[in-house]
Protein backbone atom coordinates (compact mmCIF):
# COMPACT_ATOMS: atom_id res chain seq x y z
CA UNK A 1 0.00 0.00 0.00
CA UNK A 2 1.45 3.60 -1.10
CA UNK A 3 1.65 6.69 0.33
CA UNK A 4 0.02 9.78 -1.88
CA UNK A 5 2.31 13.05 -1.50
CA UNK A 6 0.69 16.43 -2.73
CA UNK A 7 2.80 19.42 -3.91
CA UNK A 8 1.59 22.19 -3.62
CA UNK A 9 2.43 25.68 -2.56
CA UNK A 10 -0.25 28.40 -3.49
CA UNK A 11 1.50 30.43 -5.96
CA UNK A 12 2.31 29.85 -9.35
CA UNK A 13 6.20 29.55 -10.38
CA UNK A 14 7.60 28.70 -7.89
CA UNK A 15 8.71 24.99 -8.79
CA UNK A 16 5.89 22.52 -7.81
CA UNK A 17 5.89 21.02 -11.17
CA UNK A 18 9.71 20.60 -11.53
CA UNK A 19 9.88 19.38 -7.47
CA UNK A 20 7.10 16.99 -8.46
CA UNK A 21 9.60 15.77 -11.53
CA UNK A 22 12.83 15.43 -9.76
CA UNK A 23 11.39 13.42 -6.53
CA UNK A 24 10.10 11.39 -8.59
CA UNK A 25 13.07 11.10 -10.17
CA UNK A 26 15.12 10.49 -7.19
CA UNK A 27 12.53 7.95 -5.22
CA UNK A 28 13.14 6.06 -8.89
CA UNK A 29 16.80 6.47 -8.66
CA UNK A 30 16.34 4.46 -5.34
CA UNK A 31 13.87 2.03 -6.78
CA UNK A 32 11.23 2.69 -5.60
CA UNK A 33 7.45 2.10 -7.61
CA UNK A 34 6.56 5.63 -8.17
CA UNK A 35 3.52 7.51 -9.71
CA UNK A 36 3.64 11.22 -10.99
CA UNK A 37 0.14 12.35 -11.29
CA UNK A 38 -0.39 16.07 -13.03
CA UNK A 39 -3.72 17.40 -12.39
CA UNK A 40 -3.05 20.95 -13.37
CA UNK A 41 -5.86 20.41 -16.29
CA UNK A 42 -5.78 22.73 -19.06
CA UNK A 43 -1.91 24.22 -18.20
CA UNK A 44 -0.34 20.10 -17.96
CA UNK A 45 3.37 20.76 -18.25
CA UNK A 46 4.77 17.95 -15.82
CA UNK A 47 4.80 15.49 -18.90
CA UNK A 48 6.97 17.80 -20.92
CA UNK A 49 9.80 18.60 -18.12
CA UNK A 50 9.34 14.16 -17.89
CA UNK A 51 9.97 14.52 -21.77
CA UNK A 52 6.72 12.41 -22.27
CA UNK A 53 4.48 14.88 -24.04
CA UNK A 54 4.45 12.90 -27.40
CA UNK A 55 3.54 9.72 -25.49
CA UNK A 56 0.61 10.80 -24.37
CA UNK A 57 -3.01 9.32 -25.46
CA UNK A 58 -4.77 8.79 -22.43
CA UNK A 59 -5.09 11.26 -19.71
CA UNK A 60 -6.53 11.91 -16.32
CA UNK A 61 -10.00 13.21 -17.50
CA UNK A 62 -10.48 10.31 -19.70
CA UNK A 63 -9.67 7.92 -16.72
CA UNK A 64 -12.38 9.89 -14.87
CA UNK A 65 -14.64 9.67 -17.02
CA UNK A 66 -14.05 6.09 -17.99
CA UNK A 67 -13.50 6.55 -21.43
CA UNK A 68 -10.03 4.37 -20.84
CA UNK A 69 -8.93 2.23 -17.98
CA UNK A 70 -6.31 3.58 -15.31
CA UNK A 71 -3.39 1.31 -16.67
CA UNK A 72 -4.08 2.46 -19.99
CA UNK A 73 -3.63 6.07 -19.45
CA UNK A 74 -0.22 5.52 -17.72
CA UNK A 75 3.16 6.71 -19.32
CA UNK A 76 5.91 4.70 -18.47
CA UNK A 77 9.49 6.70 -18.47
CA UNK A 78 11.96 6.79 -21.09
CA UNK A 79 14.87 5.66 -17.99
CA UNK A 80 13.30 3.93 -15.24
CA UNK A 81 10.52 1.47 -15.68
CA UNK A 82 9.30 2.01 -11.93
CA UNK A 83 8.40 5.23 -12.90
CA UNK A 84 5.44 6.74 -14.61
CA UNK A 85 3.15 9.69 -15.22
CA UNK A 86 -0.67 10.01 -15.09
CA UNK A 87 -0.77 13.32 -18.20
CA UNK A 88 -3.47 15.99 -17.43
CA UNK A 89 -5.67 16.71 -19.62
CA UNK A 90 -5.15 19.88 -21.98
CA UNK A 91 -8.71 20.20 -23.62
CA UNK A 92 -11.12 19.07 -21.18
CA UNK A 93 -13.01 21.48 -19.20
CA UNK A 94 -11.38 21.07 -15.20
CA UNK A 95 -14.75 21.07 -13.92
CA UNK A 96 -14.85 17.29 -14.93
CA UNK A 97 -12.66 16.19 -12.44
CA UNK A 98 -13.79 15.93 -8.76
CA UNK A 99 -12.40 15.57 -5.33
CA UNK A 100 -14.22 11.94 -5.78
CA UNK A 101 -12.37 11.29 -8.58
CA UNK A 102 -9.45 11.81 -7.55
CA UNK A 103 -10.00 9.78 -4.55
CA UNK A 104 -11.12 6.96 -6.76
CA UNK A 105 -8.05 7.46 -9.06
CA UNK A 106 -5.35 7.45 -6.33
CA UNK A 107 -6.83 5.08 -4.33
CA UNK A 108 -6.07 2.38 -7.21
CA UNK A 109 -2.87 3.73 -7.89
CA UNK A 110 -2.23 3.22 -4.34
CA UNK A 111 -2.17 -0.75 -4.57
CA UNK A 112 0.14 -0.67 -7.06
CA UNK A 113 2.75 1.97 -6.42
CA UNK A 114 5.07 3.20 -3.04
CA UNK A 115 4.83 6.43 -3.38
CA UNK A 116 2.22 8.69 -5.94
CA UNK A 117 3.28 12.52 -6.39
CA UNK A 118 0.40 14.25 -6.95
CA UNK A 119 1.25 17.51 -9.20
CA UNK A 120 -0.89 20.65 -7.68
CA UNK A 121 -2.09 23.36 -9.86
CA UNK A 122 -1.57 26.87 -9.11
CA UNK A 123 -4.17 28.50 -6.69
CA UNK A 124 -6.93 27.50 -3.81
CA UNK A 125 -9.25 26.83 -6.41
CA UNK A 126 -11.08 23.51 -7.43
CA UNK A 127 -8.22 22.21 -8.91
CA UNK A 128 -6.36 22.48 -5.53
CA UNK A 129 -8.78 20.95 -3.85
CA UNK A 130 -8.97 18.04 -6.60
CA UNK A 131 -5.19 17.86 -6.21
CA UNK A 132 -5.34 17.46 -2.39
CA UNK A 133 -8.59 14.84 -1.70
CA UNK A 134 -7.01 11.95 -2.81
CA UNK A 135 -3.19 12.94 -0.32
CA UNK A 136 -2.09 11.64 2.73
CA UNK A 137 0.80 13.95 2.97
CA UNK A 138 1.52 17.07 1.49
CA UNK A 139 4.98 18.65 0.31
CA UNK A 140 4.49 22.48 0.17
CA UNK A 141 7.19 24.70 -2.07
CA UNK A 142 8.12 27.97 -1.32
CA UNK A 143 11.00 30.18 -2.57
CA UNK A 144 12.92 33.06 -0.59
CA UNK A 145 10.34 35.93 -1.53
CA UNK A 146 7.77 37.37 0.64
CA UNK A 147 4.85 36.85 -1.88
CA UNK A 148 5.28 33.11 -2.43
CA UNK A 149 6.17 32.41 1.83
CA UNK A 150 2.79 34.54 1.83
CA UNK A 151 0.96 31.70 0.05
CA UNK A 152 2.67 29.04 1.44
CA UNK A 153 1.13 30.31 4.45
CA UNK A 154 -2.32 30.22 3.18
CA UNK A 155 -1.91 26.78 1.70
CA UNK A 156 -0.51 25.66 5.03
CA UNK A 157 -3.36 26.91 6.77
CA UNK A 158 -5.90 25.31 4.05
CA UNK A 159 -4.24 21.83 4.39
CA UNK A 160 -4.75 21.97 8.25
CA UNK A 161 -8.39 21.81 7.67
CA UNK A 162 -7.74 18.41 5.57
CA UNK A 163 -7.40 15.14 7.08
CA UNK A 164 -4.04 14.57 5.94
CA UNK A 165 -0.59 15.05 8.09
CA UNK A 166 1.10 17.88 9.05
CA UNK A 167 2.78 19.01 5.64
CA UNK A 168 6.40 19.45 5.56
CA UNK A 169 8.48 22.49 3.37
CA UNK A 170 10.67 22.26 0.82
CA UNK A 171 12.79 25.76 -0.46
CA UNK A 172 12.94 26.16 -3.65
CA UNK A 173 15.73 28.27 -5.64
CA UNK A 174 17.64 29.13 -3.07
CA UNK A 175 20.49 32.12 -4.22
CA UNK A 176 23.56 31.73 -1.95
CA UNK A 177 24.91 35.02 -3.06
CA UNK A 178 21.65 37.11 -2.02
CA UNK A 179 21.19 35.66 1.15
CA UNK A 180 24.48 35.87 2.39
CA UNK A 181 24.56 40.05 1.48
CA UNK A 182 20.89 40.23 3.33
CA UNK A 183 18.72 40.57 -0.17
CA UNK A 184 17.19 37.07 0.36
CA UNK A 185 15.18 35.57 3.23
CA UNK A 186 17.37 33.05 4.60
CA UNK A 187 15.60 29.13 5.88
CA UNK A 188 16.06 30.44 9.47
CA UNK A 189 13.54 33.42 8.35
CA UNK A 190 10.90 31.38 6.10
CA UNK A 191 11.05 28.26 8.85
CA UNK A 192 9.98 30.56 11.54
CA UNK A 193 7.45 32.02 9.81
CA UNK A 194 5.72 28.96 8.67
CA UNK A 195 6.53 26.80 11.71
CA UNK A 196 6.20 23.59 9.77
CA UNK A 197 8.94 20.67 9.21
CA UNK A 198 11.71 21.30 6.60
CA UNK A 199 12.06 18.33 4.04
CA UNK A 200 14.82 19.94 2.17
CA UNK A 201 16.50 23.12 0.44
CA UNK A 202 17.19 23.29 -3.30
CA UNK A 203 19.94 25.93 -4.68
CA UNK A 204 18.76 27.80 -7.55
CA UNK A 205 20.22 26.15 -11.11
CA UNK A 206 20.68 26.47 -14.45
CA UNK A 207 20.58 22.80 -15.20
CA UNK A 208 16.95 22.91 -13.62
CA UNK A 209 16.16 24.95 -16.42
CA UNK A 210 18.24 23.06 -19.24
CA UNK A 211 16.93 19.98 -17.39
CA UNK A 212 13.39 21.31 -18.22
CA UNK A 213 14.13 22.02 -21.74
CA UNK A 214 15.92 18.82 -22.45
CA UNK A 215 12.71 16.94 -20.63
CA UNK A 216 15.49 15.41 -18.51
CA UNK A 217 14.68 16.05 -14.89
CA UNK A 218 17.76 17.55 -12.84
CA UNK A 219 17.50 14.71 -10.60
CA UNK A 220 19.34 12.43 -13.34
CA UNK A 221 22.82 14.66 -12.89
CA UNK A 222 24.33 13.80 -9.88
CA UNK A 223 26.95 16.42 -10.51
CA UNK A 224 24.77 19.59 -10.18
CA UNK A 225 23.59 21.26 -6.91
CA UNK A 226 19.91 21.08 -7.05
CA UNK A 227 20.13 17.22 -8.45
CA UNK A 228 21.78 16.83 -4.51
CA UNK A 229 19.27 19.23 -2.86
CA UNK A 230 16.17 16.78 -4.85
CA UNK A 231 17.86 13.25 -3.96
CA UNK A 232 18.41 14.45 -0.33
CA UNK A 233 14.41 15.45 -0.01
CA UNK A 234 14.20 11.91 -1.31
CA UNK A 235 15.84 9.99 0.89
CA UNK A 236 14.26 11.86 3.62
CA UNK A 237 10.65 10.86 2.37
CA UNK A 238 12.36 7.59 2.35
CA UNK A 239 13.03 7.72 6.43
CA UNK A 240 17.04 8.76 6.24
CA UNK A 241 18.25 11.32 8.49
CA UNK A 242 20.56 13.30 5.61
CA UNK A 243 21.57 16.69 7.13
CA UNK A 244 20.93 20.12 5.49
CA UNK A 245 23.17 20.86 2.40
CA UNK A 246 25.64 23.30 3.35
CA UNK A 247 24.57 26.67 1.17
CA UNK A 248 28.33 28.36 1.84
CA UNK A 249 30.42 25.54 0.64
CA UNK A 250 31.71 27.33 -2.26
CA UNK A 251 33.50 29.32 0.60
CA UNK A 252 35.33 26.95 2.06
CA UNK A 253 38.97 27.62 2.13
CA UNK A 254 41.32 24.68 1.73
CA UNK A 255 41.98 25.11 5.50
CA UNK A 256 38.90 24.55 6.54
CA UNK A 257 38.77 21.48 4.74
CA UNK A 258 41.13 20.33 6.52
CA UNK A 259 39.73 21.40 9.74
CA UNK A 260 36.54 19.27 9.21
CA UNK A 261 37.82 16.13 7.91
CA UNK A 262 40.11 16.07 11.19
CA UNK A 263 36.93 16.86 12.87
CA UNK A 264 35.15 14.14 11.08
CA UNK A 265 38.61 11.71 11.73
CA UNK A 266 38.15 12.45 15.29
CA UNK B 1 -49.27 -14.77 -68.66
CA UNK B 2 -46.76 -12.17 -68.28
CA UNK B 3 -46.37 -11.98 -64.67
CA UNK B 4 -42.99 -9.37 -63.97
CA UNK B 5 -40.67 -11.36 -61.45
CA UNK B 6 -40.58 -9.37 -58.05
CA UNK B 7 -37.49 -10.92 -57.04
CA UNK B 8 -34.57 -12.15 -59.27
CA UNK B 9 -31.98 -14.46 -57.64
CA UNK B 10 -28.42 -14.20 -59.90
CA UNK B 11 -25.55 -16.38 -59.08
CA UNK B 12 -22.39 -15.32 -58.96
CA UNK B 13 -19.06 -16.63 -57.51
CA UNK B 14 -18.92 -14.21 -54.72
CA UNK B 15 -22.19 -15.45 -53.79
CA UNK B 16 -26.08 -15.00 -54.81
CA UNK B 17 -27.22 -11.44 -56.23
CA UNK B 18 -31.19 -10.56 -55.35
CA UNK B 19 -32.47 -7.54 -57.16
CA UNK B 20 -35.57 -6.64 -55.41
CA UNK B 21 -38.00 -5.10 -57.78
CA UNK B 22 -38.48 -0.79 -57.03
CA UNK B 23 -42.03 -0.43 -57.95
CA UNK B 24 -44.25 -2.81 -56.38
CA UNK B 25 -45.21 -3.10 -52.77
CA UNK B 26 -42.75 -3.70 -50.06
CA UNK B 27 -45.31 -6.30 -48.86
CA UNK B 28 -44.71 -8.43 -52.11
CA UNK B 29 -41.25 -8.36 -52.42
CA UNK B 30 -41.59 -10.37 -49.16
CA UNK B 31 -43.72 -12.59 -49.95
CA UNK B 32 -41.70 -13.63 -53.29
CA UNK B 33 -39.06 -13.65 -51.85
CA UNK B 34 -39.98 -16.12 -48.89
CA UNK B 35 -41.09 -18.26 -51.88
CA UNK B 36 -38.48 -18.08 -53.80
CA UNK B 37 -35.50 -18.69 -50.66
CA UNK B 38 -37.60 -21.84 -49.73
CA UNK B 39 -37.13 -23.34 -53.45
CA UNK B 40 -33.53 -23.79 -52.48
CA UNK B 41 -33.38 -26.61 -50.29
CA UNK B 42 -29.15 -27.00 -49.26
CA UNK B 43 -27.17 -29.61 -47.66
CA UNK B 44 -25.82 -29.02 -44.02
CA UNK B 45 -22.48 -29.45 -45.25
CA UNK B 46 -22.82 -26.52 -47.72
CA UNK B 47 -20.28 -23.65 -47.05
CA UNK B 48 -21.72 -19.93 -46.17
CA UNK B 49 -23.56 -18.27 -49.07
CA UNK B 50 -22.66 -14.73 -48.93
CA UNK B 51 -25.95 -12.78 -50.18
CA UNK B 52 -25.88 -8.86 -51.40
CA UNK B 53 -29.11 -7.38 -51.97
CA UNK B 54 -29.78 -4.85 -54.85
CA UNK B 55 -33.13 -2.11 -54.29
CA UNK B 56 -32.67 -0.45 -57.25
CA UNK B 57 -34.54 2.82 -56.60
CA UNK B 58 -36.48 1.98 -53.57
CA UNK B 59 -35.23 3.46 -50.10
CA UNK B 60 -36.07 1.06 -47.24
CA UNK B 61 -36.20 1.68 -43.49
CA UNK B 62 -33.84 0.14 -41.27
CA UNK B 63 -36.26 -1.75 -39.98
CA UNK B 64 -37.34 -2.84 -43.23
CA UNK B 65 -33.57 -3.73 -43.26
CA UNK B 66 -34.28 -6.04 -40.54
CA UNK B 67 -36.60 -7.62 -42.21
CA UNK B 68 -35.50 -8.42 -45.47
CA UNK B 69 -31.77 -9.91 -43.32
CA UNK B 70 -34.55 -11.67 -40.98
CA UNK B 71 -36.17 -13.69 -44.14
CA UNK B 72 -32.47 -14.51 -45.60
CA UNK B 73 -31.21 -15.94 -42.45
CA UNK B 74 -34.20 -18.26 -42.12
CA UNK B 75 -31.97 -20.19 -44.87
CA UNK B 76 -29.43 -21.49 -42.92
CA UNK B 77 -26.28 -21.13 -45.22
CA UNK B 78 -27.44 -17.55 -46.35
CA UNK B 79 -25.84 -14.60 -45.30
CA UNK B 80 -26.83 -10.88 -46.19
CA UNK B 81 -23.34 -9.06 -46.68
CA UNK B 82 -24.69 -5.78 -47.98
CA UNK B 83 -27.78 -3.82 -49.66
CA UNK B 84 -27.39 -1.54 -51.72
CA UNK B 85 -29.76 1.14 -53.15
CA UNK B 86 -29.36 3.87 -55.64
CA UNK B 87 -31.12 6.41 -53.52
CA UNK B 88 -30.37 7.70 -49.65
CA UNK B 89 -32.20 9.79 -47.61
CA UNK B 90 -31.10 13.98 -47.02
CA UNK B 91 -29.12 13.07 -44.02
CA UNK B 92 -27.24 10.40 -44.94
CA UNK B 93 -26.66 12.35 -48.53
CA UNK B 94 -25.35 15.66 -46.57
CA UNK B 95 -23.17 13.75 -44.00
CA UNK B 96 -21.85 11.89 -47.18
CA UNK B 97 -21.31 15.11 -48.59
CA UNK B 98 -19.49 16.61 -45.27
CA UNK B 99 -17.04 13.57 -45.56
CA UNK B 100 -16.15 14.36 -48.88
CA UNK B 101 -15.42 18.14 -48.17
CA UNK B 102 -12.32 20.32 -47.26
CA UNK B 103 -12.78 22.43 -44.11
CA UNK B 104 -10.39 25.18 -44.48
CA UNK B 105 -9.34 26.45 -40.74
CA UNK B 106 -7.12 29.44 -41.11
CA UNK B 107 -5.60 30.16 -37.51
CA UNK B 108 -2.45 28.94 -35.36
CA UNK B 109 -3.75 25.77 -33.87
CA UNK B 110 -1.91 26.58 -29.82
CA UNK B 111 -1.69 24.44 -26.88
CA UNK B 112 -4.88 22.92 -26.30
CA UNK B 113 -6.43 23.92 -29.07
CA UNK B 114 -8.48 21.26 -31.01
CA UNK B 115 -10.34 21.21 -34.33
CA UNK B 116 -11.88 18.36 -34.80
CA UNK B 117 -13.56 17.88 -38.83
CA UNK B 118 -15.63 15.66 -41.42
CA UNK B 119 -14.38 15.21 -44.52
CA UNK B 120 -10.61 16.66 -45.03
CA UNK B 121 -9.21 19.44 -43.32
CA UNK B 122 -6.55 22.01 -44.67
CA UNK B 123 -4.58 24.37 -41.67
CA UNK B 124 -3.58 27.56 -42.91
CA UNK B 125 -1.67 28.38 -40.30
CA UNK B 126 0.92 26.36 -37.68
CA UNK B 127 -0.36 23.82 -35.14
CA UNK B 128 1.93 24.20 -32.02
CA UNK B 129 3.36 21.93 -29.41
CA UNK B 130 -0.06 20.36 -27.83
CA UNK B 131 -2.84 21.50 -30.21
CA UNK B 132 -4.52 19.01 -31.90
CA UNK B 133 -5.92 18.36 -35.83
CA UNK B 134 -8.60 15.89 -36.19
CA UNK B 135 -10.52 14.65 -39.31
CA UNK B 136 -12.34 11.76 -40.96
CA UNK B 137 -10.66 12.64 -43.93
CA UNK B 138 -7.37 13.34 -44.95
CA UNK B 139 -5.09 16.15 -42.55
CA UNK B 140 -2.78 18.95 -44.80
CA UNK B 141 -1.21 21.89 -43.07
CA UNK B 142 0.06 24.91 -44.66
CA UNK B 143 2.41 25.82 -41.81
CA UNK B 144 4.43 23.97 -39.62
CA UNK B 145 2.70 20.81 -37.56
CA UNK B 146 4.06 20.58 -34.18
CA UNK B 147 1.58 18.82 -32.40
CA UNK B 148 -0.76 16.07 -32.66
CA UNK B 149 -2.71 15.01 -36.20
CA UNK B 150 -5.22 12.29 -36.49
CA UNK B 151 -6.48 11.73 -39.63
CA UNK B 152 -9.01 9.30 -40.89
CA UNK B 153 -10.78 9.54 -37.09
CA UNK B 154 -13.17 7.30 -38.14
CA UNK B 155 -11.35 4.49 -39.28
CA UNK B 156 -10.52 5.43 -42.77
CA UNK B 157 -6.99 4.00 -43.35
CA UNK B 158 -6.24 5.48 -46.59
CA UNK B 159 -6.25 9.12 -45.01
CA UNK B 160 -3.12 11.21 -44.93
CA UNK B 161 -1.57 13.57 -43.02
CA UNK B 162 0.82 16.61 -45.08
CA UNK B 163 2.64 19.21 -43.72
CA UNK B 164 5.30 22.19 -45.41
CA UNK B 165 7.45 21.29 -42.21
CA UNK B 166 6.13 18.42 -40.09
CA UNK B 167 7.69 17.56 -36.84
CA UNK B 168 5.01 16.71 -35.03
CA UNK B 169 4.78 15.63 -31.19
CA UNK B 170 2.45 12.09 -32.55
CA UNK B 171 0.65 11.70 -35.98
CA UNK B 172 -2.48 9.29 -35.73
CA UNK B 173 -3.93 7.69 -38.79
CA UNK B 174 -6.82 5.82 -37.75
CA UNK B 175 -5.82 3.53 -35.23
CA UNK B 176 -2.70 3.72 -35.93
CA UNK B 177 -0.40 5.95 -33.51
CA UNK B 178 3.27 7.09 -33.98
CA UNK B 179 4.92 9.27 -31.83
CA UNK B 180 8.73 11.53 -32.55
CA UNK B 181 11.67 9.49 -31.96
CA UNK B 182 13.27 10.56 -28.23
CA UNK B 183 16.63 10.85 -29.55
CA UNK B 184 17.14 14.82 -29.67
CA UNK B 185 18.10 17.27 -32.34
CA UNK B 186 15.94 14.94 -34.48
CA UNK B 187 14.85 18.04 -36.95
CA UNK B 188 11.53 17.53 -38.55
CA UNK B 189 11.14 17.63 -42.49
CA UNK B 190 10.44 20.05 -44.76
CA UNK B 191 6.80 18.53 -46.90
CA UNK B 192 6.42 15.49 -45.93
CA UNK B 193 3.58 13.03 -45.60
CA UNK B 194 2.42 10.54 -43.30
CA UNK B 195 0.24 7.65 -44.32
CA UNK B 196 -0.34 4.00 -43.05
CA UNK B 197 1.77 1.88 -45.10
CA UNK B 198 0.07 -1.58 -45.57
CA UNK B 199 3.06 -3.85 -45.53
CA UNK B 200 4.37 -2.42 -42.22
CA UNK B 201 0.90 -2.08 -40.05
CA UNK B 202 2.86 0.38 -39.53
CA UNK B 203 2.47 5.09 -40.11
CA UNK B 204 5.33 6.07 -42.38
CA UNK B 205 6.43 9.21 -43.25
CA UNK B 206 7.70 10.03 -46.87
CA UNK B 207 8.32 12.87 -48.98
CA UNK B 208 5.43 14.71 -50.17
CA UNK B 209 6.35 14.26 -54.01
CA UNK B 210 6.25 10.73 -53.62
CA UNK B 211 3.00 10.18 -51.86
CA UNK B 212 0.99 9.88 -54.65
CA UNK B 213 2.78 6.87 -55.80
CA UNK B 214 1.33 5.22 -52.46
CA UNK B 215 -2.28 7.09 -52.35
CA UNK B 216 -3.18 7.67 -56.39
CA UNK B 217 -6.40 8.73 -55.06
CA UNK B 218 -5.26 12.33 -53.88
CA UNK B 219 -5.60 12.70 -57.60
CA UNK B 220 -9.03 12.85 -57.49
CA UNK B 221 -8.81 15.72 -54.23
CA UNK B 222 -7.62 18.13 -56.52
CA UNK B 223 -9.90 17.73 -58.83
CA UNK B 224 -12.68 18.29 -55.80
CA UNK B 225 -10.90 21.15 -55.45
CA UNK B 226 -11.11 22.96 -58.47
CA UNK B 227 -15.26 22.38 -58.73
CA UNK B 228 -15.03 24.25 -55.42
Amino acid sequence: MGEAIVITSGKGGVGKTTTTANLGTALAIQGKKVCLVDTDIGLRNLDVIMGLENRIIYDIVDVIQHRCRTKQALITDKRFDCLHVLPAAQTSDKSQVTPDGMKEIVAELKEDYDYILIDCPAGIEQGYKNAVSGADKAIVVTTPEKSSVRDADRIIGLLEQEEIEPPSLVINRIRTHMIESGDMMDVEDIISILAIDLLGIVVDDDAVITGSNRGEPVALKPDTKAAIGYRNIARRILGESVPLMNLREEKITFLTKVKRILRIAK
Amino acid sequence: MNHKQKVMIKGTREGLILHLDDQCDFEEILTELKGKLSEHITTDEAPLIRVSIELGYRYIHPYQEEILKEIVREQQHLVVEEIDSKVMTKEVALEWEKDRDITAISQTLRSGQVIDVKGDLLVIGDVNPGGTVRASGNVFVLGKLFGVAHAGSEGWTRAVIAASYLEPSQLRIADKISRSPDQEEVDGGYMECGFIDETAGAIRIDRLQKVVKWRPELVSLERRMHHG
